[in-house]
């Protein structure tokens, strides 16, 4: 029996348990029985180490709220096997998610991610200390959403050293420049609508100013590319100075525009910016969608597609994840 | 190193094409390209074939070509192919008010590079305007020099640099 903890519940924390319920047949085909034994937010938790009904705390969480102990509490006093830390984001200081990660580790659970934050703050800690402790560390969540790009690197292209990646890394980003060059809107015009569709947040800045696809490079630079890389050496540009004239004057030499994150090994240097890109290239997609090119020694170049954000989309990461680690042949 | 480019017309017999090659690597050139213009046959049945050739001096050239034409054979047209290397980048901001003239200058006086094209637009007064302009120069390295000195001009001016991703699939 596998004992499941998830920390966080938003929407993500909530997608994941909606799939572990929803797909248990299938997903216990793969791995065996699970439970999960412990949800928490930031406000409190819900505990039941015969395992909880999902459903049920989904609605709690809805109506009343969680109380009780506190994440770092239930870490200390739960007993559970692997940990999905699904909480918000902070580039800047990783917390609180890898407090959570590293206490988890540190009490020999296996880790599964879907938070950039700590992999930008602490990757190399993070891995020594899974390493030491002989415990799993997945994190295919933290980039791409659904676009299978982490495993991928480490699995199917293993043996390839990887040179060059450029990526489409942030839907919001590429569903703002998409509708500017179709309805030749103003950004603003298209922000808001964005807003509106909650395809952007009501601060949007993480996305526009390319801080999102920055922390997702650098996971990218140092998890498949081994290049030791912090958040402080990506140059970043925003989207915000494009102007709907600029898709026009690009469309006329056959170009759009898209913000491209590209972790360069051969050249050693990170740099997420908008980029004139010819539009039958594999990287000139639409709407939400992220995508990347692979550029590795021995494959040539791979391109990925697929739903960078939803909930059910980063679950579908998470959950690929546990069965990674859990996978019985 | 100047590349050259000349177009000779040669009779369509054994021997002919060798009489132009000799003085090209006598006199120190280096062959890039032969093109035979078949489509393009001149009434006495005489076939154009392009040479392309790098020399380390533009005087060498001209020796060369003398020496081709001291053997008989006719020299339609040479030229320098002096840009090899072009690449597209956009620029937004206020590109008019920052000194265009200034920033183009500033590429076409390094000698290696220069501004081949550009399109503009301008919506309205002090709304930023767009510029997609073409830089030539002389080799790759050249024009990453001359793309180095465009980002710096544009940090200065304030000018956002929408740069190619630069890969052909």
């Amino acid at each position: 029996m596998i004992n499941i903890a998830i920390f966080g519940f938003g929407a993500v924390g909530k997608g994941v348990a909606e799939v572990l319920h929803y797909k248990k047949e299938l997903i216990e085909g793969f791995i065996g029985k699970y439970k999960v034994v412990a949800i928490t937010d930031s406000k409190g938790s819900l505990i039941d180490e015969k395992g909880l009904n999902l459903m049920e705390a989904i609605k709690i969480k809805k109506n009343k709220g969680f109380s009780g102990m506190k994440t770092l509490e239930v870490i200390e006093k739960v007993d559970f096997d692997v940990a999905i830390e699904v909480t918000p984001t902070n580039v800047h200081s990783g917390e609180p998610g890898l407090k959570h990660i590293v206490k988890s580790m540190d009490k020999g659970a296996n880790v599964i991610t879907s938070n950039k934050g700590p992999l930008v703050k602490a990757f190399k800690k993070l891995e020594r200390l899974a390493e030491k402790k002989g415990v799993s560390f997945m994190y295919e969540a933290t980039v791409g959403g659904a676009m299978p790009i982490i495993k991928l690197a480490k699995n199917d292209l293993a043996g390839n050293e990887i040179r060059v990646i450029k990526g489409v890394l942030n839907g919001t980003c590429n569903y703002i420049l998409t509708r500017m060059e179709r309805e030749k809107m103003t950004y603003s015009q298209v922000l808001s609508e964005a807003q509106e569709l909650k395809i952007a947040e009501a601060d949007p800045s993480y996305d526009v100013e390319g801080i999102d696809s920055a922390a997702k490079l650098v996971i990218l630079a140092n998890s498949i590319m081994r290049m030791d890389a912090s958040f402080e050496d990506v140059e970043i540009t925003g989207i915000t100075k494009i102007t709907p004239e600029s898709f026009e004057v690009a469309g006329n030499k056959n170009y759009t525009i898209r913000l491209i994150a590209e972790a360069n090994k051969e050249k050693g240097f990170l740099k997420v910016s908008p980029r004139l890109v010819p539009h039958h290239h594999p990287l000139a997609i639409e709407g939400t969608m992220n995508a990347a090119l692979i550029r590795t020694d021995l494959a040539g170049d791979i391109v990925v597609m697929g739903k960078g954000a939803g909930k059910y989309e980063t679950a579908s990461a998470i959950v690929s994840d546990l069965i990674e680690i859990y996978r019985r042949d | 190193m100047p590349v050259i480019s000349i177009v000779v017309e040669l009779l369509d017999k054994p021997g002919q094409l060798l009489n132009t090659l000799e003085p090209i690597s006598k006199g120190g050139g280096n062959i890039i390209s032969i093109i035979h213009q078949r489509d393009k046959i001149t009434p006495l049945k005489r076939v154009p074939v392009e040479i392309s050739f790098s020399v380390e001096d533009q005087k060498d050239a001209m020796r060369i070509i003398e020496k081709i034409k001291e053997r008989g054979v006719i020299v339609k047209s040479y030229n320098e192919l002096r840009l090899l290397a072009t690449t597209s980048v956009m620029l937004i901001g206020h590109i008019v008010k920052t000194d265009l003239s200034d920033t183009i200058n500033r590429i076409d006086s390094t000698g290696f590079a220069e501004v081949v094209d550009m399109e503009m637009s301008m919506p309205e007064l002090n709304r930023p305007s767009t510029a997609m302009i073409t830089i030539s120069a002389t080799r790759q390295d050249k024009l990453d020099e001359a793309l180095d000195i465009l980002r710096e001009i544009c940090k200065t001016k304030n000018l956002l640099l929408v740069e190619p991703i630069n890969e052909e699939l």
